[in-house]
């Protein structure tokens, strides 16, 4: 080492063998290639093994059975997305209970966050309610679901209330645990400088809680298309739904329109949680640990 | 026991500060020193001494229940153990945070930022979130948020101990190099005496807890302080007598 430190070599030594160490952390892993064989590979041979499985299924039980209750796969693929009409009445039901779910899954990411703050704020506001968030959670939905349909009728209202009901408690959990896992050292800093509470909340907080934050939004996603589709069904009337419809469906013994219809239900809850699952990446990816952007 | 001199003129000064915790802890007894401006104090001590506690109670986290505080400035640079970074935001925008608290205008605060990335050396880091970064490179940029206020007093709560050996030299003699043309005054805990000897202008030793000033060592070394100066003979006889008050304190 130098006697004499002249500060701008040794800055720029310091710097330069720094970025040495971060260079050696930029070698990418493996090819895309192999990626795609190790993620996407084992999922889809379980997909094509469950359609065998239905297959030998449909075609063990007999005739009469397999119009009933068990057509083969590719008669639900004819009937249910090969004819245009049939397509259509499922979208158009899709697009219904689409509404209501995400109208719910809003309303509640607002008043989720709302009160996971007041909670963070003081003790007592958390004590006070955090009960009757969990009863929200552990009151079977569908022994509500008749008195929301007698007290708001059973239109859209009391379907998005219903979707509010089952989709509140895992947002605000979970935006509160984010809240709160903000590091003691983090608030001595910004006490230390002063900082009021509605800043630490904005610049530190919030932050902090995103990642945790948009988990609860995931599972809500889900949540809400179950709310929806559990409200259609129950109440049965007003614009179809996929609820009242997997109902007609049933009634009629339209057997490929039912499983049309729940792949639909399903489609709807995997691209709600994709959707908060792809956000919530974007928006932490270039910092978060889980995100792996040390390794990149 | 020698108690340095408090003149009105002291950047930092401790009057017979003891502090009791609310549950009977008696981390702080009797302390009572100065720093002038411009001196670089270390306290070296066991762990669990309340050196910390020191630090704490120096920049008004924690209220001393007995003795007396006085700063002469408000401003003080707080550097932790941790880096405390915050992960979301890059190099530059935690570099701009203390001056974003304060209100800082945005130009401003991108002009004085980026002096003091330049100080600390991270130059071309400046968009790297701070998982990209080495625990040294972290430690630097906590430096640099500090630096950007400019404050005439730091409190330095090891702020090295969490990194290995090559890298915490590498530090100290950047930090010395910082203290000499930033002219700041310093406060440093620490618990390693080389550490403790090459950095300052005095060391401080303190007893187990109730923690004591029971040792008070003027370094006479000049600064720039060569890197040579670890393996001086007058560096490992004063290091050794630091040791030795340590030792006896502990007991």
């Amino acid at each position: 080492m130098t006697a004499v430190k002249d500060a701008g070599t040794l800055s720029s030594r310091m710097a330069s063998a720094d970025a040495a160490v971060t260079q050696t952390k930029n070698i990418r892993s493996r090819s895309l290639g192999h990626r795609i064989v190790t993620v996407t590979g084992p999922p889809v041979v379980v997909f094509f093994g469950f359609v065998g499985v239905w297959y030998i299924y449909s075609a063990l039980v007999g005739e009469t059975e397999r119009k009933i209750s068990s057509p083969y796969p590719h008669d639900v693929l004819d009937v249910a997305f090969f004819t245009w009409a049939n397509l259509k009445e499922l979208l158009q039901a899709t697009w219904v209970s689409t509404k209501v779910s995400v109208t719910g899954l809003t309303i509640a990411v607002i008043l989720g966050i709302t009160f996971a703050v007041l909670m963070s704020l003081g003790r007592w506001v958390e004590r006070s309610f955090y009960p009757y968030a969990v009863l929200l959670q552990t009151v079977p939905i569908l022994a509500l679901v008749p008195l929301i349909g007698l007290r708001w009728g059973f239109g859209f209202t009391s379907r998005v209330i219903v979707c509010v009901i089952i989709s509140l408690f895992p947002i605000i959990t979970n935006t509160l645990f984010g809240l709160k896992s903000t590091e003691r050292g983090h608030h001595d800093l910004f006490r230390l400088h002063g900082a009021s509470l509605g800043t630490r909340l904005r610049k530190l907080q919030f932050p902090a809680a995103l990642p945790a934050m948009f988990t609860g939004f995931q599972i809500s996603a889900g949540l809400s298309v179950i709310g929806a589709i559990v409200a259609d069904f129950f109440f049965g009337r007003g614009e179809k739904g996929l609820g009242i419809k997997i109902r007609d469906y049933t009634s009629f013994l339209e057997t490929e329109m039912l499983i049309g219809g729940i792949i639909f239900s399903a489609l709807l809850g995997i691209v709600m949680f994709q959707i908060f699952g792809i956000a919530g990446r974007l928006l932490t990816r270039s910092w978060h640990e889980s995100s792996g952007a040390g390794n990149t | 026991m020698s108690t340095a001199a408090t003149t009105t003129a002291a950047a930092l000064s401790f009057e017979n500060v003891s502090m009791v915790f609310p549950d009977g802890t008696h981390a702080v007894d009797d302390v009572s020193f100065g720093i002038r401006p411009g001196e670089f104090v270390s306290v070296v001590g066991p762990s669990g001494c309340g050196k910390s506690t020191l630090l704490k109670i120096a920049s008004g986290l924690l209220t001393n229940t007995a003795g007396s505080v006085e700063l002469a400035d408000d401003n003080i640079g707080y550097v932790f153990q941790d880096a405390t970074l915050l992960p979301w935001r890059t190099v530059q925008k935690n570099v701009e945070l203390f001056m974003e608290l304060h209100g800082v205008d945005k130009a401003e605060r991108a002009g004085r930022a980026a002096e003091a990335i330049e100080l600390v050396g991270l130059n071309g880091f400046e968009g790297h979130h701070p998982i990209r970064l080495s625990g040294g490179m972290r430690m630097r940029v906590s430096l640099a948020r500090s630096l950007t206020l400019q404050p005439p007093l730091f409190l330095f709560d090891e702020p090295f101990g969490a990194l290995d050996e090559i890298t915490r030299e590498r530090l100290n003699d950047e930090l010395l190099d910082l203290f000499r043309r930033e002219n700041f005054a310093g406060l440093f805990i620490t618990h390693s005496i080389q550490e403790a000897v090459f950095l300052s202008t005095r060391v401080l030793v303190m007893s187990a807890r109730p923690g004591r000033i029971v040792d008070d060592f003027e370094v006479p070394f000049h600064y720039p302080r060569e890197d040579a100066l670890r393996y001086d003979a007058a560096f490992a006889e004063l290091s050794g007598r630091v040791s030795e008050a340590l030792r006896e304190g502990h007991e």
